[in-house]
């Protein structure tokens, strides 16, 4: 690494290295993630993430016990998006078992799944900010994510971890009134966008702090596995919801906001435009939803044979369960593809040659969250 | 607590030392942010604009070194026990421990499995237990009155002998 950076060495003045560990108690680290970086005055010669302050025995637990009691368990890895991961393994197990889900209840699925994202990406929009300094931003978004979590806990009874999702379907139907309240949400949001656009998108140090910041090429995106807006933000059009569709993001037409540069604010803009796009998809299921049952028939005794792999896009790129069953009521393995560990591997790429503050903005800009790195 | 009416002095109010500290101490509970898990977007959503932790006085703080009150908000496993101890080795007297939701009270979900620390309590002194799984912000809120009423309840502590 040494021969990389070009050492700021005159005459007379030694300089030399200097370590920093970043975590695991850092505002900025979003929960507890732990950067060793290796600095050469304020430029990052080196940064490496330390993973597993947060490790739950998540897979091992998914061993333990009954396929069902698992559910609440998935909530708890991305935190943030809680319903995409719920949605994962709730298909995972409805694959291996051919469970037909009734179409009301995939409706229900597909918009609780769009709103998450809109949850999702509001968190992430006051945070990012907060960690460029701008903490109005961060309560602007709140008011905003506090009105959608009323809905989220109208339907489902809790506010960010639901336990929702059953094999075969939903657990209870949406209450009444459910698309007039959604409907007028969206209204205001919409104009809120426009209000967080104005902002902090043409902001002069924002646009100073995230252009040309923790650039990530499409090819190294690529290699790397990234998915999600890190990687369309490299200029990569890649969702799983277009190119391998479940629920119902086949039948709906939608754009999937792709970036140019791969920095920092290409990943902001993406995911404010997904907004939009999610904004959109949730009208077209509320209008198109049918009535009827939101349970589909469902085996008394559960036997899981062979083994299935279910991805979806969530909030924050390709999430993936891989289920092996051998006969018995419980999973023997359980697999999960994380993106948020597979992002962590590109911070080296993204903070090298930068400047510390930068990395700040880059560990930011990929929205990471530890429950679903270490699980 | 006494009014004194003084014709030169007036508007003097006479109360224990004691509660004068007490009342100091209660007022401006300044927090460590220290986000371990789900629970802590809950703690952000209490500091946030509909709940506002700031009515209470209580401020969000990222050293340990500025701040009274540490809210543990999430699971402890065997890696970041020693942290959380080392955290709260560094925050200064008088400090209190408030433990967010059931991971940080035994377990939670995840009680008796590898890896994890059965209640943060094994591993520093907690003052206030919030259940829930993740507790709302309103019980959050609770859990702070309630600290609030035992901070005003202490007497002064003798020496060094301050806080077993």
């Amino acid at each position: 690494m040494q021969e990389m950076v070009a050492r700021t060495e005159s005459p007379g003045i030694r300089s030399e290295e200097l370590f920093v560990n970043m975590g695991p108690q850092h505002p900025s680290t979003h929960g507890v993630l732990r950067v060793l970086t290796r600095l050469d005055g304020e430029k990052v010669i080196d940064a490496q993430a330390d993973i597993g302050y947060l490790h739950r025995c998540f897979e091992k637990i998914a061993e333990k016990r009954q396929l069902f009691q698992v559910i609440p368990y998935t909530d708890r890895t991305d935190y943030l998006a809680a319903i995409h991961d719920e949605l994962v393994y709730v298909m995972a197990v409805e694959k291996l078992l051919e469970i037909e889900v009734p179409e009301r209840a995939q409706y229900i699925r597909f918009i609780m799944s769009e709103l998450q994202r809109i949850a999702s990406h509001l968190l992430w929009f006051g945070t990012f900010a907060m960690d460029l300094g701008a903490t109005t931003a961060f309560l602007y978004a709140w008011r905003e994510r506090e009105r959608l979590l009323d809905i989220f806990e109208a339907v489902t009874g809790a506010r960010m971890l639901y336990n929702y999702l059953r094999f075969g379907g939903v657990r209870n139907d949406v209450f009444d009134g459910f698309e007039s309240t959604v409907e007028r949400y969206l209204k205001d949001f919409e104009k809120r966008l426009e209000d967080y656009h104005e902002l902090v998108t043409g902001n002069r140090i924002f646009e100073k702090r995230t252009q040309g910041v923790g650039v990530i090429t499409a090819e190294e995106a690529i290699a790397y596995g990234a998915s999600g807006p890190v990687l369309r933000a490299s200029g990569v059009k890649y969702d799983v919801r277009k190119n391998d569709p479940y629920l119902l993001y086949d039948r709906y037409d939608f754009e999937v906001p792709v970036g140019q540069n791969g920095d920092c604010y290409d990943r902001y803009m993406v995911r404010m435009q997904e907004m939009v796009e999610s904004a959109k998809l949730v009208r077209h299921g509320l209008a198109d939803m049918p009535s009827g049952d939101v349970m589909g028939k469902v085996p008394r005794r559960i036997k899981l044979e062979g083994d299935t792999y279910a991805r979806i896009e969530s909030a924050r790129g390709e999430v993936a369960c891989y289920l092996v069953g051998d006969g018995s009521d419980r999973a023997y393995r359980l697999k999960w593809r994380s993106p948020c560990f597979v992002h962590l591997q590109l911070l080296n790429i993204m903070a090298r040659g930068g400047l510390i503050a930068d990395l700040v903005a880059s560990i930011g800009s990929i929205d990471i969250v530890m429950g679903e790195v270490d699980r | 607590m006494g009014l004194i009416d003084h014709e030169e002095l007036p508007g003097i109010v006479t109360l224990p030392l004691r509660r004068l500290v007490n009342w100091s101490r209660k007022s401006s509970l300044w927090y460590l942010l220290f986000g371990i898990a789900c629970c802590a977007i809950e703690m952000m959503a209490t500091g946030a604009s509909r709940y506002d932790f700031d009515r209470f006085g209580m401020i969000f703080r990222a050293s340990p070194r500025q701040s009274d009150l540490m809210i543990v908000p999430g699971t402890i496993n065997e890696k970041i026990a020693d942290r959380v101890k080392v955290l709260y080795d560094q925050m200064a007297e008088p400090r209190w421990v408030l433990a967010m939701g059931g991971c940080a009270i035994n377990g939670g979900p995840y009680h008796g499995e590898y890896n994890i620390v059965d209640g943060v309590d094994r591993v520093v002194p907690v003052d206030v237990y919030v259940p829930g799984c993740p507790p709302r912000p309103e019980a959050l809120l609770h859990g702070v009155l309630k600290l609030q009423e035992k901070i005003a309840r202490e007497g002064i502590p003798q020496k060094s002998a301050a806080r077993a």
